[in-house]
């Protein structure tokens, strides 16, 4: 008894130790740190946990070993242009380990008897759905963001029927699970079974430039999950750090949401791209003014104040730290050198960020949206970096655009822009974008890293 | 009682976590999505507290393999979060 009540307390302080954390994440001065100190609170949950009696730690033993080694190499190894597939897998793996362990709890307790009250039915149904739709949908998006699988929207006609059979055949299961919890496990194989297509089906229509809703909002799913899991085995520190994991995905869906002006189920079920294409058809007038290495070094030498804005192609071309060496040689040409980073540039929220500062490039430098956009007259030249959508001045005049109203780094207010790109084919949803036929505007083509190499060099020859 | 005192801790820690969420800067959206990340492995607690002596050979496969993916979770998010924020450096001192 004394035993329960030393684990429950030890519970309540990992749950401190996770909430410091977080809190401690809202300053990257203090973030590390607060990084550790939730480790230190889950290592603290985990030997609690390990001194309840009973338990088959040979078993418990095989799992945490392999897995620690797994965890560790995975960590290690990934490439931080890679974080988003990272993050989309781990996802997974969260939503997976809750419905293995409601299954476990269920296989092991409730099945043939008679025993499981209508509460812990409905948590095992939550448990098991949202866990295995977690699992199957992570592993679409993986397969979508490391191309594994194609990144365009999948769509088919009658496909919101489908949908809506899906969703039918899940109420029906775990109606029939609820009122039989005794009933052995058919049920509960079907409910597996209809949660990872319900996963699939609902990933499967979302185009690669949408990715960072739907990671943030798996990253959700996989907290409620494990919050569901709490309720099926009674544990508080499973329902309060479910809950926080889940609290945090959602907001941060919503943040992605509001950076493109969608609203979430306009992200989920409207295959955006797939079907836009047909309303852009707006041509554009004017000619783009291509630019040689020789002529943006001369735009560059002779500015006081670059902007660069970077967007996915830069994670595709890897020239993060060719980005970070050109912004120090400018830097040392007295220059005053900011880098503004969209909400939603790359594939998972923060990931332009990430890469940057993996680059070396220090975080007072990397400038949100909202704070650039005002003092974007006065900055000379805009540097555009594999970004498209997000600099796209169609987002805020022209109302025919798929993407009016979503907010965007105004570039084209700057005194001159350079777009680095590979061609002049339209961005990921196929939308023209006006920025490249402005007056002030200088298309640099070619490969991202190849074309910053070729700039620093003639920035070295002078 | 139970149910309700359960619930009572879950929409509390949903406020919190509202609240603690709204004040991450979104420079540091990509290590709070792999931190949080590594919290949802919370669920390798709760299988390590259910994994009794006493379960079928089913149950030795179940539970293993939710420790397994649940430390997975932990271990890769934190040390992987850890890996990012080393990286997040001031202007003056820090650097290399």
């Amino acid at each position: 008894m004394d035993l329960n009540l030393l684990i429950n307390f030890s519970y309540i302080i990992s749950a401190g130790m996770f909430v410091f954390g977080l809190k401690m994440l809202s300053s990257p001065a203090t973030a590390k740190k607060g990084n550790t100190i939730s480790a230190i609170g889950m290592l603290l949950a985990v030997v609690v946990a390990l001194l309840s009696q009973g338990l088959d730690y040979k078993w418990i033993g095989v799992g945490m070993v392999s897995g620690t080694v797994i965890g560790v190499l995975a960590a290690r190894m990934v490439a931080m242009t890679a974080m988003p597939e990272m993050v989309a897998i781990f996802n997974g793996f969260g939503g997976a380990a809750s419905l293995l362990l409601a299954w476990f709890e269920y296989s092991g307790k409730y099945e043939g008897n008679d025993l499981a009250p209508l509460f812990t039915a409905i948590v095992l149904v939550l448990s098991i759905f949202i866990g295995g739709m977690t699992f199957s949908g992570s592993m679409i998006a993986y397969g979508k963001l490391s191309e594994k699988i194609s990144g365009k929207p999948y769509l088919f006609s009658g496909q919101h029927i489908v949908n809506i059979i899906i969703v039918v055949a899940a109420l029906a299961v775990s109606f029939l699970f609820v009122t039989n919890p005794g009933a052995g496990s058919q049920y509960m194989y079907m409910l597996i079974a209809v949660a990872l297509v319900f996963g699939v089906m609902s990933v499967i229509p979302i185009g690669g430039a949408d990715m960072p809703v739907v990671i943030a909002l798996l990253n959700s799913y996989s907290g409620l999950a494990a919050c569901a899991a709490g309720f099926v085995i009674q544990n508080n520190i499973l329902i309060v750090a479910g809950a926080l994991v889940g609290a945090s995905g959602i907001i941060l869906t919503n943040i992605m949401c509001k950076a493109m002006n969608r609203s979430l189920s306009n992200v989920l079920f409207s295959g955006f791209g797939a079907v836009t294409t047909a309303g852009a058809g707006k041509q554009q007038q004017g000619e783009a003014k291509p630019a040689t290495a020789e002529d943006v070094f001369y735009i560059l030498e002779a500015a006081d104040s670059v902007a660069f804005v970077p967007g996915y192609g830069l994670a595709v071309a890897q020239a993060q730290h060719q980005v970070r060496e050109l912004g120090e040689i400018l830097e040392e040409n007295g220059t005053d050198v900011q880098y503004a980073i969209h909400p939603v540039a790359g594939r998972m929220p923060g990931h332009m960020n990430v890469l940057l500062a993996e680059a070396n490039v220090p975080y007072d430098q990397l400038i949100e949206m909202d704070d650039i956009n005002p003092n974007m007259e006065t900055i000379d030249v805009a540097v555009v970096i594999g970004a498209n959508d997000v600099v796209n001045p169609a987002a805020l005049d022209d109302e025919t655009s798929p993407i009016y109203g979503m907010p965007i780094i105004e570039v084209h207010r700057a005194k001159t822009v350079i777009v680095l790109k590979r061609s002049m084919n339209p961005g990921f949803a196929g939308i023209e974008n006006a920025l490249f036929f402005h007056d002030n505007t200088r298309m640099f083509f070619g490969d991202a890293k190849a074309s910053i190499t070729g700039l620093i060099a003639e920035f070295k020859e002078s | 009682m139970t149910p309700v005192f359960l619930t009572l801790v879950l929409v509390l820690s949903i406020f919190l976590g509202f609240e603690l969420i709204s004040k991450v800067p979104s420079t540091l959206h990509t290590p709070l999505m792999s931190g949080s990340n590594a919290i949802s492995g919370i669920t390798l607690v709760g299988a390590i507290a259910s994994f009794q002596l006493e379960h079928s050979g089913l149950g030795v496969i179940l539970g293993t393999s939710a420790v397994c993916l649940a430390t997975i979770n932990v271990v890769g998010g934190y040390v992987v979060t850890d890996r990012m924020l080393s990286m997040f450096k001031k202007k003056d001192g820090g650097n290399q």
